[in-house]
């Protein structure tokens, strides 16, 4: 991946991030607070490619850590009126923090009951922030969060937040391409080669567990605050298919495959919305033509067109 | 005994133990109420574990079909004919009849897939499913009326105990003796339990092994069906029911052990037990404990109480 591809990787994601950072001129606050939203999906999608596609396990819990970060960050800066830069660090070490604990629980099954595990996981963290009322405001959401005043303002918040991403998947993009990042897609192919090599395959497995809840962790804490509020459906299962599903689009082989399946996703929802309520269905149905005829994603049929497109020059 | 009572109600401050252990007719209840809900359950449970234990597909769509099988008792039985038990009969029937459509249709084309485009193929069918109900019964919440002979309540001695809930109790175990007659005792049981072996063995031997899985997956989302509509006259039917039954299916099949017709139906006690009496003793927690379970089941036999090991667990 390094080495030939960089450098047009690179001009890319410059180009996308002057892009990103011209949205406002557009002076539209529709077109804002959706690109900020595009963002912080695209984020916790590529967060979770690093658990399926970096390591090969397929968690259906990721909501989980987003919303433990959006909820930290909520009742941080609300309840306890902590300024901003300690509460976002808080809430980045308590998503770190609870994703290791549940990776060491995790990573010891594969598979299917890996699968489940996170799924219960996930289930527990709905549970407490449904039930946990007197804290986390239970079924009627966490309304009302405290934006701190330099970026409270719709602009400003932009910049923080596309800041904070830009950051964030740049540290990313670094960790899925160092010697770890290799390491992973080893254990992926074949665990047991991998654990004969040398390869630590449970710690490696734990790592990028860690790695994906953090930074869902760091997406859902930028949620938090974009929406002035974070609520229970954060954690409910179906939003862990949901970005599933982003990642499946884009094309869980790549890595800025789930930042396209989010922007995607999340584009073809409010277009859907404006023509009828039965996104749900829209949904279901774009999801059974992949799977059913795209399973590399929009990655991989972009891959396919451009080989096509080679062979006939 | 009385000194016992005092210490929960006064020191440990827990009124809802207190009350179970100084009132046998209450505590009696709650472990009858924990059975009925249980066995209702059981019922959806065991399909979803049936078709998982040939098919090899956790189908998230299971959910969904208990949720038609609730407004198919609805219409059927509220609206047009106002007989109960014609209306669990079509929801039987209608979700056959999905079964067939879904399972030819799109299932069998992901046997051999990875385990997440099922899951993920199963959760569109889910997405579909929910929006469709929505089209033909919109959103809101509906209620059924118990069955007119049922509608009283039984003397057991200790206590009287609403009849409808009585019947649950029986019916449960009854469809577990059936389910198990069923694979033990006959020949397409049979037949079903060599395909969870070795499909191309029995493929070879000239079994139509695809007609075995529409036939599992015919049962079990009828079975579903079947749960969804007796459930409807204390679950009313509404959108969102198809989100919550999955998860509770989850828990107890995999506590149960995935595939294992007697570890769902434990599964479903366990659950019924510490969810009733979890929300006397911890009034309101009671949605977490059964996730706690899960979890400390998963951790020590992932494969579940009843399940066998599967090979390349790391």
């Amino acid at each position: 991946m390094t080495g030939p591809m960089t450098r047009p990787v690179l001009a890319a994601c410059a180009v996308v991030l002057v892009l990103l950072a011209l949205v406002p001129v557009l002076e539209s606050n529709y077109l804002i607070d959706l690109f900020n939203e595009i963002m912080i999906y695209a984020l916790f999608a590529l967060s979770l490619n690093v658990i399926i596609g970096y390591s090969g396990n397929v968690s259906f819990g990721h909501a989980a850590y987003f919303a433990i970060g959006g909820y930290t960050m909520a009742i941080l800066l609300t309840t306890y009126q902590w300024p901003l830069l300690p509460a976002f660090a808080a809430s980045v070490a308590f998503s770190f923090v609870a994703s290791g604990v549940v990776a060491y629980f995790c990573t010891r099954l594969t598979d299917i009951y890996f699968a489940m595990l996170t799924l219960a996981f996930s289930m527990l963290v709905w549970g407490v922030a449904f039930k946990w009322r007197s804290m986390t405001g239970g079924d009627d959401g966490f309304v009302g969060v405290d934006v701190p005043a330099f970026i409270a303002e719709r602009v400003p918040f932009y910049y923080f937040s596309l800041v904070v991403i830009a950051i964030a998947v740049a540290v990313l993009w670094v960790i899925c391409h160092s010697a770890f990042g290799r390491a992973l897609l080893a254990v992926r192919e074949n665990p047991v080669r991998a654990g004969f090599v040398g390869i630590n395959t449970r710690l490696m497995r734990w790592w990028a567990f860690v790695v994906a809840g953090t930074f869902a962790g760091i997406a859902g804490s930028l949620f938090a605050m974009v929406h002035r509020g974070m609520y229970t459906e954060s954690a409910f299962w179906p939003e862990s298919a949901t970005v599933l599903i982003m990642t499946l689009l884009g094309g869980m082989y790549s890595f800025f495959g789930p930042a396209i399946g989010a922007a995607s996703l999340f584009l073809l929802e409010r277009l859907t919305n404006e023509y009828t309520e039965y996104w749900p269905l829209v949904l279901g149905t774009i999801l059974l033509v992949i799977l059913m005829f795209l399973p590399e994603g929009l990655a991989g049929l972009a891959k396919a067109v451009r080989r096509q497109i080679l062979r006939v020059r | 005994m009385d000194s016992i009572i005092q210490f929960v109600q006064q020191d440990l401050g827990n009124p809802g133990l207190a009350a179970l252990l100084s009132n046998p007719s209450f505590a009696f209840i709650q472990l009858m109420n924990s059975f009925s809900q249980a066995m209702n359950l059981f019922i959806i449970a065991a399909g979803l574990s049936l078709i998982f234990g040939v098919l090899r597909v956790i189908n998230f769509a299971h959910g969904a079909f208990y949720m038609f099988g609730a407004y198919i008792v609805y219409s059927v039985a509220q609206e047009w004919t106002g007989n109960f038990w014609l209306g669990v009969a079509a929801a039987g029937f209608g979700l056959a009849v999905m079964a067939v459509v879904i399972e030819r249709g799109l299932f069998q084309y992901i046997y051999d897939k990875e385990h997440l485009m099922q899951l993920l193929l199963t959760f569109a069918v889910v997405l579909i499913l929910s929006d469709v109900a929505k089209i033909i019964w919109g959103t809101d919440q509906y209620s059924v009326s118990y069955p007119a002979s049922m509608k009283g309540a039984v003397d057991l001695g200790v206590t009287v105990y609403p009849t409808y809930r009585l019947f649950l109790i029986v019916v449960g175990p009854a469809i577990a003796i059936g389910l198990w007659l069923f694979t033990e005792r006959t020949r397409f049981g049979r037949l079903t339990r060599a395909a969870t072996q070795d499909r191309e063995m029995l493929s070879a031997l000239g079994v139509n092994v695809p007609m075995i899985y529409t036939g599992v997956f015919i049962l079990g989302s009828v079975l579903a069906g079947i749960g969804g509509g007796l459930a409807a006259p204390f679950n009313s039917p509404t959108p969102g029911m198809d989100a919550t039954i999955i998860v509770d299916c989850f828990v107890i099949v995999i506590v149960g052990g995935l595939g294992s017709i007697w570890g769902s139906f434990i599964g479903a006690i366990i659950y019924g037990l510490v969810f009733n009496y979890g929300s006397v003793i911890v009034p309101n927690w009671q949605d977490v404990f059964p996730f706690l379970i899960l979890l400390a089941v998963l951790l020590v036999r992932p494969w579940g109480l009843f399940g066998k090991p599967e090979g390349g667990n790391a």
